[in-house]
């Protein structure tokens, strides 16, 4: 069985603050412990809202942010922290990412085919005329023709379109996984099921494992086959992505399905405390989801909840689950 | 009342004019939360500005006006002065308004989409909150009164001392929504103002307008791309695509049995949780505004189009009790595809 994803007490500390003195420390990631085992591909989502560390996640994936601790491995090679890693031609070769904004991700000034060009050359290592059947098959794959792309601007796409063309640039190498970080938040809703439907046909006819990063629930729901939800920094619930979505346990996971806006389901009318400590939040020795929740009692201020692992193969971060 | 007869808005860039919205006709009732859907580019935040009077260059009114009824008692109007200037150029005319920036704030108000990019960051709310006020409003306890509507708002009064950054997202938005309903306007605009929250906190602030609207009985325009957001808090949707009004109609009925065909598409193509089925996108793109537009502008992209539509465009007209559409096959799509049949 492929180990697709693993990471072991990954910790990523950000220090905010005055130069010398008052510093404080923001644990992104604490103790992120997260195994996926398979032999099929799987889409990995992890959700959670702005703050919850699942960017910093993503992005010590793609290794553009050093961990402080602990390490990660992807298909059974370790890509971050101590020991030997790749190279970094060997890692691109085998995570891509796509980012949220198409428009930011190519530049204004620079035709879309020079990037798609660039990665086949470098980072697939392939000839000339091999790296233009390579763009053109990648392209294909994505739903568009080569002759459609070549010597346009990303200012004559259309978002969807143009996260297409990220997609096609990531498939060039043959990755096997590629990290994608709130890949359709930028894009119209009549388009963002086709790139979310391409996601779904490459995982499965070409095999590609993928994690997405998002704070849409519903397409977390719709494509993924394991979920991670984080809150500051931590894991507070993992497993199945129907399971846990069907089932929340976490008192997190629920208020974040109910604050979802859905059609067909209208909101009770209950008023909503407000928490207004962000920052602290990430100092909290306990749960630090303690503050909003619910059912919290002294143990949770106090102690950190460790993984429950439940019948079902999920692991709930909660005293109480 | 707020009543658009038939509005013409165009920017003018370096290449040109281009109209972002055009041909709006539509009544807009009192007391009511009306949801302005649409994707990126149809018009919907132009439409805000246009109605709040918000005219800046290179944003102009080509075409058309805005009557407002505003005022609690029946019958008094207040016409807005967007006219077409006699003495202009013929490119358009260059158009002003003048009568209902004097009802800002008052009468008619606006929630922004950044609300960090609105309060000024060197300045302690509780200064920003008064100067908005004119000086015969500003006795010496309306420090006491601002505090006492936060408070009822359920904000921390200690919040209008705070400097905007010192406040979260969240807390940011809603200050901007105190601010925009103190004076009780009639009016409220709100222009995406979720859109950068997360979903928690969207849910507080969305509850919150409700809790204002009932309470005040007030019109609020609410534009928002996520057709979720409009199922919780609208009473009546307007639909818009490619600078053109397409549907509007009482929130139940365009999301239990939408007219156009765009709208029953956008809402089909959502997943949802708990549901399996495979969901499908709209295939193409919005058209160009830059090109001559003929006939109906979702037809490239519409299963039901016909030469009719490639040739003719949909006016915008009543096919049920207070449900318009424009689209020349109105409701027929459900008979059409044959798989629902009402």
């Amino acid at each position: 069985m492929n180990t697709i994803l693993k990471t072991s007490n990954l910790n990523k500390v950000y220090r905010l603050g005055g130069l010398l003195f008052n510093r404080v420390r923001i644990n992104a990631l604490d103790d992120v412990n997260l195994t996926v085992e398979s032999d099929e591909p799987a889409i990995i989502s992890v959700v959670g809202e702005s703050g919850s560390g699942k960017t910093t996640l993503a992005k010590v994936l793609l290794r553009l942010v050093r961990p402080t601790s602990g390490s990660a491995l992807v298909y059974d090679r370790q890509i971050a922290g101590e020991g030997e890693k790749p190279s970094n031609r060997e890692f691109f070769g085998m995570v891509q990412p796509i980012f949220q904004n198409p428009f930011e991700a190519f530049s204004s000034h620079r035709t879309v085919d020079a990037y798609l060009y660039s990665t086949a050359v470098r980072v697939a290592d392939l000839e000339k005329t091999e790296a233009v059947d390579a763009m053109a098959e990648a392209l294909r794959l994505v739903g568009l023709e080569y002759r459609d792309v070549r010597g346009k601007y990303p200012n004559q796409f259309s978002g969807g379109e143009l996260q297409r063309v990220s997609v096609a640039r990531a498939l060039i190498p043959h990755p096997k996984i590629i990290v994608a970080d709130e890949p359709v938040s930028m894009i119209d809703a009549s388009l963002r099921m086709n790139v979310i439907n391409l996601f779904l046909s490459l995982k499965e006819e070409f095999r590609r494992s993928f994690l997405y990063i998002t704070h849409d629930l519903s397409t977390a729901y719709y494509i993924s086959d394991y979920i991670a939800v984080m809150y500051r920094g931590c894991i507070v619930e993992f497993g199945d992505a129907r399971t846990i979505l069907a089932d929340p346990q976490h008192p997190y996971t629920q208020l974040l399905l109910d604050s979802i806006p859905e059609i067909g389901h209208k909101w009770d009318r209950e008023r909503m405390a407000m928490a207004d400590i962000e920052a602290k939040e990430f100092q909290f020795e306990g749960c630090r989801f303690c503050n909003r929740c619910p059912i919290a009692k002294d143990r949770c201020i106090v102690e950190r909840p460790l993984a429950t692992e439940k019948t079902d193969g999920r692991k709930v971060y909660c005293h109480f689950a | 009342m707020i009543r658009l007869n038939n509005l013409v808005a165009t920017y003018t860039t370096v290449r040109g004019q281009v109209d972002a919205v055009d041909g709006v006709n539509l009544t807009i009732p009192d007391g009511k939360i009306v949801g302005i859907a649409g994707e990126s580019g149809c018009g919907k935040s132009t439409l805000l500005k246009v109605i709040y009077g918000d005219l800046i260059y290179p944003l102009a009114l080509r075409q058309g006006n805005v009557e407002y009824e505003i005022g609690m008692s029946p019958g008094h109007i207040v016409e807005s002065k967007i006219r077409r200037n006699e003495n202009e150029t013929e490119n358009g005319g260059q158009v002003a308004t003048r009568n209902i920036k004097d009802y800002w704030f008052k009468q008619i108000s606006y929630i922004p989409q950044a609300s960090m990019s609105s309060l000024n960051p060197v300045i302690r709310i509780r200064k920003q909150f008064v100067d908005f006020l004119d000086s015969a409003q500003r006795t010496p306890n309306i420090l006491e009164k601002i505090r006492e509507y936060v408070k009822s708002l359920d904000l921390p009064p200690e919040a209008i001392d705070a400097y905007p950054h010192q406040l979260s997202g969240g807390m940011r938005q809603r200050i901007m929504v105190a601010m925009a309903t103190f004076f009780r306007p009639d009016i409220i605009l709100a222009d995406e103002p979720t859109t950068a929250l997360d979903v928690v906190v969207q849910k507080g602030i969305l509850m919150l307008l409700m809790r204002i609207q009932e309470e005040m009985n007030n019109t609020i325009l609410f534009v928002s791309h996520d057709m979720g957001v409009h199922y919780q808090i609208a009473h009546k949707m307007l639909i818009m695509y490619a600078a053109k009004a397409v549907e509007f109609g009482d929130s139940e009925d365009v999301f239990r049995a939408p007219l156009h065909p765009y709208t029953k598409m956008l809402i089909e193509s959502l997943p949802s949780i708990g549901d399996n089925r495979i969901r499908k996108g709209i295939a193409g793109r919005p058209p160009s505004l830059w090109e001559d537009l003929i006939g109906c502008r979702f037809a490239p992209r519409c299963p039901l189009a016909s030469d009719l539509c490639r040739a003719q465009e949909p006016e915008l007209v009543e096919y049920r009790q207070g449900h318009l559409a424009a689209c020349h096959y109105a409701g027929n799509h459900i008979n059409r595809q044959g798989s629902e049949t009402s």
